[in-house]
């Protein structure tokens, strides 16, 4: 396993110029801000900007033009959110199995057939979630707010994975991060199609949740054994 | 309604002005915003940028200028901010590109039907193929790198299909090259046009030099790099299309004009009635530079201003989608190579010319924009989604057909 923990000339800290940073310090220390305050400052612009009230976006009016209720609007919403996750998934995991394929594996980690596994579990949630927005009467190309949202708010992660310079082990950090908000995601569809009466998609949804479980855990394992790899440590 | 350039006077300079909180306005909606509400933010963001790339460069060269030249300059500076914040975070710097790349298409398309010139009209079809096949291989990125779907920005205004292959659009620089209207004879239109298309064309080429290296994935880097290189034959293509004997004072009218034409086409279009304000105002504060330049321009070179601008202005910009012009020209003139200043069919472009040599060396080792659209094919939701059936109401979970999506069929290692 290829590691990027070797003792190298990373610069970024003061300590690898102690003469630079006293004059730094010397500087900070003779100088006084030129305004008052302190970051609760940004916070009151933030505020006076959210009170504009715009949004993001809103839902897109019913592909089938019967109207839905709140509710139903706000399971769509999270219906094209998750849609939207899983789509971007199998792509993550598309760049996983490249960084796979040119990094090898560890003890302990992941072989190719599993992130394969993976892959087709994360296209088959996201071919489910079509099936249940079309049902619906949704529409299947719309990106919803929370979609939009959601896609914001993990846009770092394809950044990750499609860097030459980053490792498997790196990597699946960073799948670690989707991994996690999509089991908690699963959970609330899970929720949210029951208490809607959406006993069918409940337990499809259910199914789902149980796979995302899955690939949790053994991304979990994996990253484990790849830290012992690294340290030489067992790691429980 | 059209309006005229000498009676419409705008806001006076002295009344031009801004603060931070006014810069930056809340930014329209990457969801809910018609597409060409984006396509207008973005163009005119260039058209900005190109009134302060020109005025830079007059001032370098005409030290009696400068003064004025800094006066506008500011306003412009401001302008160009207040407009290019319109763009909101949430969207990212790929999509932002789909937005270029939609500007690219359906501004030149209205613009090429509406030139009077031929040999200049033969010019914006043949950019627009171009740029048309940019806008197909970006959206394969946006699919492949993150699994989203560039109709949902283009908003089905405008076909997503391959156009003049990004691999043969390589060309040596002596080949980007056109002739230019003549400034004693050419139709204003003609001008205004040219200017349009070449601020157009400038700021794609530098946002993408911008955006390029913020890409991690090896494939977006080069594409980003290739389709710079393509933007800038461009630019050289559009720059050389106006006639270089026009004075910088001369030059300075026409991008005033020019600026009220655009903003002017803007207030026509926009549906969004918080950013129209905008147009309308920055319409009249650009009325008002125009104004102060023609003063300039009759004080220093002793003509009427109305020998080089005319009192109404051209029909405006047509913001709608222009499918039917573009399917025709793709048709119709997709093989055309250049050659020096004209076109001709691929077929009698030599393969010694210079533009198969720098082609052929420049894609030796590989070629980003066949890599990234390798087999790729636009479908609604992307390639991952087989949407064969799909419609709203129309399966059931547990019934849906397997999905045919050709980005869901892996080659075997």
């Amino acid at each position: 396993m290829k590691t990027q923990t070797s003792e190298g000339i990373n610069r970024t800290g003061m300590a690898t110029s102690p003469q630079l940073a006293r004059e730094m310090l010397e500087g900070t220390k003779s100088t006084i801000p030129s305004s008052e305050g302190d970051a609760d400052d940004l916070a009151l612009v933030r505020i006076e900007y959210t009170k504009v009230g715009l949004p993001v976006g809103t839902m897109p009016p019913p592909a089938t033009g019967k109207p839905m209720t709140d509710a139903e609007r706000v399971f769509m919403d999270k219906l094209g959110e998750r849609l939207a996750f899983e789509r971007a998934g199998t792509r993550l995991y598309d760049a996983l199995l490249s960084k796979f394929d040119a990094y090898g594996t560890w003890p302990g980690g992941p072989e190719r057939a599993d992130l394969e596994e993976i892959r087709e579990e994360e296209h088959e949630h996201f071919t489910l979630l079509q099936s249940a927005i079309a049902q619906l009467g949704g529409d299947i190309t719309a990106v919803t707010p929370s979609a939009n949202v959601h896609a914001v708010a993990s846009k770092g992660l394809p950044a990750v994975l499609t860097d030459p310079r980053t490792n498997l082990q790196q990597c699946l950090e960073a799948i670690l991060v989707a991994e996690l908000v999509d089991n908690d995601c699963w959970e609330n569809l899970t929720t949210l199609a029951t208490a809607l009466g959406q006993e069918e998609l409940a337990t499809a949804f259910t199914a789902a949740l149980e796979e995302e479980r899955d690939h949790l855990e053994r991304v979990r394992t994996w990253i484990r054994a790849g830290l012992s790899e690294l340290t030489g440590e067992p790691l429980t | 309604m059209t309006l005229d350039l000498f009676k419409t006077k705008g806001t006076p300079l002295d009344k031009q002005v801004f603060t931070w909180r006014d810069l930056v306005q809340p930014p329209y909606s990457k969801l809910d915003d018609d597409a060409f509400t984006r396509v207008r933010v973005i163009l005119m963001n260039g058209i900005e940028s190109e009134a302060l790339r020109f005025s830079h460069a007059c001032a370098r060269m005409n030290s009696k200028l400068q003064a004025a030249l800094a006066a506008i300059r500011r306003v412009e500076q401001h302008q160009q901010t207040m407009v290019n914040w319109l763009n909101p975070a949430d969207q990212s710097p790929l999509e932002t590109t789909i937005g270029f790349e939609q500007v690219a298409i359906e501004v030149t398309a209205s613009v090429a039907q509406h030139e009077p010139d031929p040999y200049l009209a033969q010019v914006y079809r043949f950019g627009l193929l171009e740029d048309f096949d940019h806008l197909y291989r970006y959206s394969a990125l946006y699919d492949r790198l993150e699994g989203k779907d560039a109709n949902t920005l283009v908003q089905s205004y405008t076909d997503i299909l391959p156009g003049r292959p990004t691999v043969v659009e390589h060309r040596a620089p002596i080949d980007d090259l056109r002739r230019p209207y003549d400034r004693a004879t050419a139709q204003a239109v003609t001008k205004l046009n040219a200017l349009t298309i070449m601020a157009g064309e400038h700021q794609t080429h530098d946002y993408y030099m911008t955006v390029g290296p913020f890409f991690s994935d090896p494939t977006a880097r080069q594409l980003y790099a290739e389709i710079a290189s393509i933007e800038e034959q461009h630019v050289t293509q559009y720059e050389s299309i106006i006639d270089a004997n026009e004075t910088w004072l001369e030059k300075w009218v026409l991008h005033e004009a020019n600026e009220v034409y655009n903003y002017w086409s803007c207030v026509e279009f926009e549906q969004n009635p918080r950013i129209k304000k905008i147009w309308e105002r920055f319409l009249d504060y650009e009325l008002g530079q125009l104004q102060a330049v023609c003063a300039i321009f009759e004080d220093i070179e002793r003509r009427d201003v109305q020998e080089i601008l005319p009192a109404k202005l051209p029909e405006p910009i047509q913001y709608v989608s222009q499918r039917a012009f573009v399917r025709e020209v793709l048709e119709q003139e997709v093989d055309l190579r250049a050659q020096g200043t004209e076109f001709v069919d691929a077929s009698e472009l030599p393969k010694d010319s210079p533009s198969t040599q720098y082609a052929r060396q420049i894609n030796s080792e590989g070629s980003p924009s066949q890599t990234v659209a390798a087999g790729w094919v636009w479908e609604p939701g992307t390639e991952l989604s087989g949407t064969a059936g799909l419609q709203p109401g129309a399966t059931r979970v547990g019934e849906a057909a397997q999905p045919t999506g050709n980005g869901n069929s892996r080659s075997p290692r």
